[in-house]
């Protein structure tokens, strides 16, 4: 039987993967797809651990944090596409107006 | 070495894989690809660990909805060559690089130092149906009631945030 920590293990190095993604892609679609990845690890790791209690809670919490990131999918790509309406990129160097 | 041991590794080495396709394909096209195929070998693990229901909706919401949704954008926006030419940034590269090393290092001990006892034996008596679809709604359907119906009011919220903010002109 694989252990838990190697399903946690595998769960950080996704993690991992998915901030190296935000960090430095620039096309803001891209960073939205390593979100989605992070967001993945964190449900591997809720899932490793109900399988460690033998208890259902994590397979609850894997569930709405699934309808939560289909909502933010939803929204996000309806601010993308207003964004590319007004500054004709995704450009995420590109979108400075809230810097300053 | 069990089956169970086998396919771990060939999901998990798949998993990354596609997760390292996904932040280095040079157009969003074949990232959103790379991250279907992504979604599709997690799903895989989620059934090594009997969340068939989870992985279950993990290739129906995922790999189906949401990929969908990220397809129809790139090709609404055609974006395709929109960011071929643009380099990434070599400082913001190295520090993103460093800091990841450093909280997969953290991750990393915490992990090993965690010490768990190995995971009660599956499918014992009363065990049967663990996470199972059957599992899952009783759960959702008595104790996290509220809840559940609070994130069928934030979809509802979603679609309607998705159409005002989306729409040019209502």
């Amino acid at each position: 039987m694989v252990s838990t920590e190697h399903y946690l293990f595998l769960a950080a190095l996704i993690f991992c993967v998915g901030m190296f993604g935000v960090m430095v892609r620039r096309n803001a679609l891209v960073v939205f797809m390593c979100i989605e990845l992070m967001l993945n690890a964190s449900n591997l790791t809720f899932l490793a651990f109900a399988r460690q209690r033998g208890d259902s809670m994590g397979h609850v919490s894997a569930f709405f944090v699934i309808a939560v990131a289909a909502a933010e999918a939803a929204i996000g790509l309806a601010i993308l596409i207003a964004v590319y309406r007004s500054r004709g990129t995704l450009n995420i160097q590109d979108i400075r107006t809230m810097k300053h | 070495m069990t089956a169970e041991v086998l396919l771990f590794w060939v999901f998990g080495t798949a998993t990354l894989i596609g997760a390292f396709f996904v932040i280095s394909a040079r157009s969003p096209m074949s990232a959103a690809m790379a991250l279907v195929a992504t979604f599709f070998f997690l799903a895989g693990v989620y059934v090594l660990l009997w969340a068939h229901a989870i992985a279950v909706l993990q290739v129906l919401v995922y790999a189906g909805a949401i990929m969908v949704l990220f397809l129809f954008v790139i090709m609404l926006l055609s974006l395709d060559e929109a960011e071929i030419s643009a380099p990434t940034l070599k400082v913001s590269r190295l520090i993103g690089g460093a800091s990841t090393l450093g909280l997969l290092a953290v991750l990393g001990l915490a992990i090993f130092r965690l010490g768990l006892p190995p995971p009660s034996p599956q499918s014992p008596a009363g065990q049967a149906s663990f996470g199972s679809l059957r599992a899952l709604g009783e759960i959702v359907y008595t104790t996290y009631l509220l809840p559940f119906e609070a994130v069928s009011l934030l979809l509802l919220v979603a679609i309607l945030g998705a159409v005002v903010v989306a729409k040019s002109r209502i």
